[in-house]
């Protein structure tokens, strides 16, 4: 038998070996035997120098092109062999990937808070500061600078709880406005700020009514501020807790603080408009109040009415969060019960 | 106030749906809670002709009637009512029809007769009880003899009408008149409204004041007018049923011809007026002056009333008649006997009005205008009105002129605005001629000089004084939807929150995150909640006036409103509570009228923050766990001050072995720990742990500057030391000890185990822990650390009397 025939006896036999070795183990076997040092390979090679010069390249190619196929062989064998063992291990460790991962620990603002935090967001970003004022307050600022002097009629509207004759629990953040008017120095530009806070009303708590409430008022102050500045802002403020498919309405109103005062609704989102027991059949909610700085109100804080001028608009976190949750019961707010808090997922 | 938008055409020309009315009047002049249609919800209720009328055999008081109700044949009916008669015109509620209340008449039998629907009284068409004449209260109504039958009964009785309910604001008083709201709806829709004219007889041989004496003593700010007249031989009876109809549809009740004038010309021009009996009088005096204390008077609803010194009172010859504005008394008041009339028509002072009001809880449709003022210039205009009503409806005579006790002289308001201000404020760009348009509109005088308009506003729109008022008058009238819609222009601003601002908000999410839910509480509580978990002493601050003894004082601590939600929680089955707080306490300042208020943040857990779950076991939340949360937080600070945690028997709320006061350098800034036993029972809540912290005083400490530390490229070397020790030997005195005696390359020092169960002896535990050693600078030799150990060991020996194990 020539070489040659040797080596492509070796080939198929070896091929079929490898073909057939059905663990690793054995493929490395068929290694070893076929083409470590002491194998047939290796012996025909050594046969070789009784060959003639000429025949001895061709013989040697050949017994590299057969090396090299059974390596691949076997590479690929090894390969397969290999991959079917993982996928057998992989099979084994298979989970049920709906049970319920582990749990972390995990808190969440209160729903007032969140629409706080909201609109605190959407002010900063048109320049404006956040103020905290007291919420133990004098008389003076809650009502007085504000141009609701003793015995006004409108300080019917807002029940007082009362801690001295002067003092006060504050009825409204606008409170907060004569102190920021009085403070603040138009020389380094306007005054643009948003007060969101506690405030307290001589109430007795029922479904609709709370002693304890929250509100947020804006006042904006400079040389040309207009009603139509108000009207955009508001729209904005309407917009960005009810969403902006719905249609805000202005309406003319009373503040002693403010005139022109103006409040605003928004299309009823419960009925879009058509009238529903939300909105009483109007088709309307009404959600700020709002108007021009009366001149009065910046008189008495030592500003020119005559060069400055602005407007100012209150909410209540706690009604929006009534209207846009459908919360019916005010006092949820206070109670805390986890079954209500865990409710609103929104992140503040 | 009620609108009859039947009455509104007296005045203008409407034709649009009142529903369309109200709107536009929401949007241009105050709030509208509603369009009322009284026959809403009524079907097939009928004129009928009672034919016969006769007594039902089987019953003391029923009767059988035949009633023609426009049909071919009458139909039978029985009535209970004790005045139904044959001949009158009546209110048939036909078989199927639907009458008040949401009621449905069929077809029945009354003790064995047929009875073909009802005959209604006016309650059943849903009239209010207090609005029904007392005459007619008990039976049925009678309509008019010319009424037709068969036709939809209605219109007989104004309940075809529509009715407007404004909610008025208290600085549009002139709307809270049919004058008012007239002059309001011509502005909006540019129209020349109808004023009614006063046709006024007097009889020129009686004068009013050879009968009538006034004196005013009160002030004339108190009383700046009082006018009366006097009308003589007036026959009382009910109003013609064209005037109750007016009266019940603005929401009043008829009474009788002289008061139901009186609040006709009410309604019409927003004057109250007043009718006395003349011959109750004594000798036709009249005064006016301020009660005195200890005096008396009663009252026409029946109540005798302590009169105040603050209360205006009309009296006779001194003696109290009448509470001024509010409610008139009960001697003078117009009774059937009554043949004459003193009528009065009067201003009084608003704050006057408002306090004696509020003081009497007696809140009239008189005291509600009082106290939002009244139109200066027409209270004799009413009062001719009224006179000649009453003249007219009771068939007596006028005396001749009007007595005046007080006048005062008149005069419009001058205000002056330019075009240039107005556009200046609404961002709007009107021209000359729609601003002029608008004030011709409104009916106010106007002269133009270059671009200011010099405005004279009557006397009816009292509540304008300066330009502010005239430019929202412009707003309203133009149109709040015509307003561009722009936002404020101008020198930027940056916007951001402040240091103290951020950092709450930091604390927020960071407790969230930890896995405390936000709690928004109460801060007002009672007296001894208030005081509870106090962190500084410091006295409460108290309201003046509570409404309940529950909400009193204003809390010194968050934890106490976050125990009272746990409490809620615990007594709903919800077992498993983490909650945390952000808000004010209020410390009280001797010296300050108003406390200190200070951010406060707390927490408080009770049972577990996971649940058992397939793979978890849940644990019940113990002092490490909410201490843990404290210790995360307070290291998100970088506080340059180390933070030391001492133990403390010192908050009577605590458990005394389970509480450490935390203190940042030698500043308090909060305690955590185990809420006491027993206060936990009062405050019927589980096993709870808790802390509060003064955030402000967390915020204002001072921040570690944040610098970047090389990572030592040189490994680092560790040993484990466990030891015998006795119990009362703390944690902090032992990582204290080893810091202290560790050597410059020490690095960490970690307790992995603490242990004292088995085989550790009665008053000792065991701990150990790992130390570890590194050199920024070169590698460490081993030696060396073995050296510096040793030094750890021995000093834990020697100054401890720990047994190295």
């Amino acid at each position: 038998m020539s070489l040659q025939d040797r080596l492509t006896e070796l080939r198929d036999q070896g091929l079929a070996d490898i073909k057939s070795a059905d663990v690793l183990k054995k493929v490395n076997q068929v290694k070893v035997e076929l083409l470590g040092k002491k194998g047939p390979i290796t012996e025909v090679l050594r046969g070789m120098r009784d060959l003639t010069p000429e025949e001895r390249p061709k013989v040697g190619a050949y017994a590299n092109e057969v090396r090299d196929k059974l390596q691949a062989a076997i590479d690929h064998r090894r390969d397969e062999l290999e991959q079917a063992a993982i996928n057998k291990q992989l099979a084994a460790e298979t989970l049920d990937v709906t049970l319920p991962g582990r749990q972390v620990p995990q808190g969440q603002p209160h729903v007032i808070t969140q629409i706080i935090t909201e609109l605190e967001d959407l002010f900063i970003g048109m320049g404006y500061q956040i103020v905290d004022g007291d919420e133990v307050e004098e008389d003076y600022y809650n009502f007085e600078r504000l141009n609701l002097p003793k015995d006004h009629p409108a300080r019917d509207m807002q029940d007082t709880f009362y801690i001295t004759k002067d003092v006060l629990l504050r009825t409204q953040t606008s409170a907060d406005q004569p102190r920021s008017l009085e403070s603040h120095d138009f020389s380094k530009g306007p005054l643009k700020v948003l007060s969101p806070g506690r405030v307290y009303r001589r109430d007795t708590d029922d479904a609709t009514h709370s002693h304890q409430f929250h509100q947020i008022e804006g006042l904006v102050v400079d040389k040309h501020i207009t009603m139509a500045d108000l009207k955009g802002t508001l729209t904005l403020v309407a917009n960005e807790l009810f969403g902006d498919q719905f249609e805000v309405r202005l309406r003319p109103s009373y503040f002693p603080f403010t005139e022109p005062s103006v409040e605003a609704d928004v299309t009823c989102f419960n009925c879009n408009g058509k009238g529903c027991a939300i909105c009483k059949q109007t088709g309307w909610i009404e959600v700020l109040g709002a108007g021009m700085v009366h001149p009065h109100v910046l008189e008495m804080s030592g500003i020119d009415p005559e060069v400055y001028g602005g407007f100012a608009f209150g909410l209540g976190p706690d009604r929006f969060a009534m209207l846009k949750y459908g919360v019916d019961d005010i006092r949820n707010f206070y109670l805390n019960d986890v079954r209500f808090l865990s409710q609103f997922y929104k992140k503040g | 106030m009620r609108i009859s938008y039947a009455w509104l055409r007296d005045y203008l020309k409407l034709d649009l749906p009142a529903d369309e009315l109200a709107e536009k009047i929401e949007r241009t002049a105050v709030e509208v809670d509603g369009v009322i249609r009284p026959s809403a919800g009524l079907k097939k209720v009928v004129v009928g002709h009672v034919l016969e009328c006769v007594p039902h055999p089987n019953s003391d008081h029923l009767h059988i009637c035949q009633v023609d109700v426009g049909e071919a044949d009458p139909i039978q009916i029985v009535c209970g009512a004790p005045n139904v008669a044959a001949g009158q015109m009546v209110i048939v509620a036909l078989p199927n029809s639907w009458i008040g209340g949401h009621t449905k008449i069929k077809r029945s039998k009354m003790r064995g007769e047929v009875s073909n629907g009802m005959l209604c009284a006016l309650d059943e068409l849903g009239f209010d009880e207090k609005l029904v004449p007392k005459e007619v209260a008990d039976g049925i109504f009678i309509l008019p003899a010319d009424a037709t039958p068969g036709e939809p009964v209605f219109s007989y009785l104004g309940m075809d009408d529509e009715i407007i309910d404004m909610s008025v604001t208290p600085n549009r008083g002139d709307m809270l008149s049919m004058n008012g709201t007239a002059h309001e709806l011509a502005a909006i829709y540019d129209q020349t409204p109808t004023m009614p004219k006063v046709d006024l007889t007097e009889d020129a041989a009686d004068l009013a004041d050879d009968d009538l004496n006034i004196t005013v003593q009160a002030d004339e700010q108190a009383v700046p007018q009082y006018k009366m007249r006097l009308i003589k031989n007036v026959t009382i009876k009910p109003s013609p049923l064209w005037l109750q109809i007016r009266i019940w549809n603005a929401g009043m009740r008829p009474i009788n011809n002289v008061v139901d004038a009186t609040n006709y010309i009410l309604m019409q021009y927003g004057q109250p007026l007043h009718a006395f009996d003349f011959d109750q009088l004594d000798a036709g005096q009249v005064n006016v002056r301020f009660a005195k204390a200890g005096e008396q008077l009663t009252t026409l609803d029946g109540e005798e009333r302590d009169l105040l010194a603050t209360d205006l009172v009309i009296c006779s010859n001194d003696k109290p008649i009448c509470l001024a504005g509010t409610m008139g008394g009960l001697a003078t008041e117009v009774t059937d006997q009554t043949t004459s009339i003193a009528l009065e028509s009067a201003i009084f002072d608003a704050v006057k009005i408002r306090k004696t009001a509020h003081n009497h809880n007696l809140h009239s449709e008189a005291s509600m205008r009082y106290e939002r003022g009244i139109d200066h210039g027409a209270t004799e205009k009413a009062l001719d009105a009224a006179a000649a009503m009453i003249a007219k409806l009771g068939d007596g005579t006028v005396t001749s002129g009007i007595v005046v006790g007080r006048d005062e002289d008149v005069q419009p308001v001058e205000v002056a605005i330019t075009l240039t201000r107005i556009n200046h404020v609404l961002g709007t760009d009107l021209s000359l001629d729609t601003v002029s348009d608008l004030f011709k509109r409104l009916d106010f005088p106007t002269t133009v000089t270059d671009d200011t308009f010099n405005v004279t506003v009557p006397s009816r729109r009292w509540d304008i004084h300066i330009p502010a008022d005239l430019i929202e008058e412009v707003a309203r009238l133009y149109g709040y939807d015509n307003l561009p819609s722009t936002l404020p222009t101008g020198q930027p601003t940056i916007g951001k929150l402040n240091e103290t601002q951020q950092a709450i908000r930091d604390a927020r999410k960071l407790m969230e995150s930890a896995g405390l839910t936000q709690a928004i509480s109460y801060s007002l509580t009672t007296d001894s909640k208030a005081r509870a978990f106090a962190l500084h002493a410091s006295d409460v601050t108290t309201l003046d006036f509570p409404m309940s003894s529950e909400r009193t004082t204003l809390r010194l601590s968050l934890i106490s409103g976050l125990l009272d939600d746990l409490a809620y929680n615990n007594a709903r089955k919800e077992q498993d509570v983490a909650l945390y707080e952000q808000g004010r306490v209020f410390f009280s300042q001797p010296e300050q009228v108003r406390p200190k208020e200070v951010e406060h943040l707390a927490g408080a857990i009770t049972g577990s923050m996971v649940k058992t779950a397939w793979d978890t076991e849940a644990t019940p939340v113990d002092f490490y766990q909410i201490k843990g949360i404290v210790a995360g937080y307070l290291k998100s600070l970088a506080l340059v001050d180390p933070i030391s945690y001492v133990a403390t028997t010192a908050h009577a709320e605590m458990h005394p072995g389970r509480t450490a006061d935390i203190y940042v350098g030698d500043q308090l800034v909060g305690f955590v720990g185990q809420i006491h036993p027993t206060t936990a029972k009062a405050y019927k809540i589980r096993e709870t742990y808790a802390f509060e912290l003064d955030l402000a005083a967390l915020i204002a400490l001072p921040k570690a500057r944040q610098q970047y530390q090389p990572i030592s490229k040189f490994p680092s070397i560790t040993r484990d030391v466990a030891m015998l020790i006795d119990d009362t030997v703390t944690n902090a005195d032992i990582v204290a000890l080893i810091n202290d005696k560790g050597g410059a390359h020490l690095q960490d020092v970690h307790l992995f185990d603490l242990y004292n169960g088995k085989h550790v002896p009665d008053g000792k535990k065991s701990l150990a822990y790992t130390l570890t050693y590194q050199d920024q600078e070169a590698t460490l030799v081993d030696e060396d650390v073995t050296k510096a150990f040793d030094k750890v060991l021995s000093a834990l020996t020697e100054d401890l009397g720990a047994e190295i194990r």
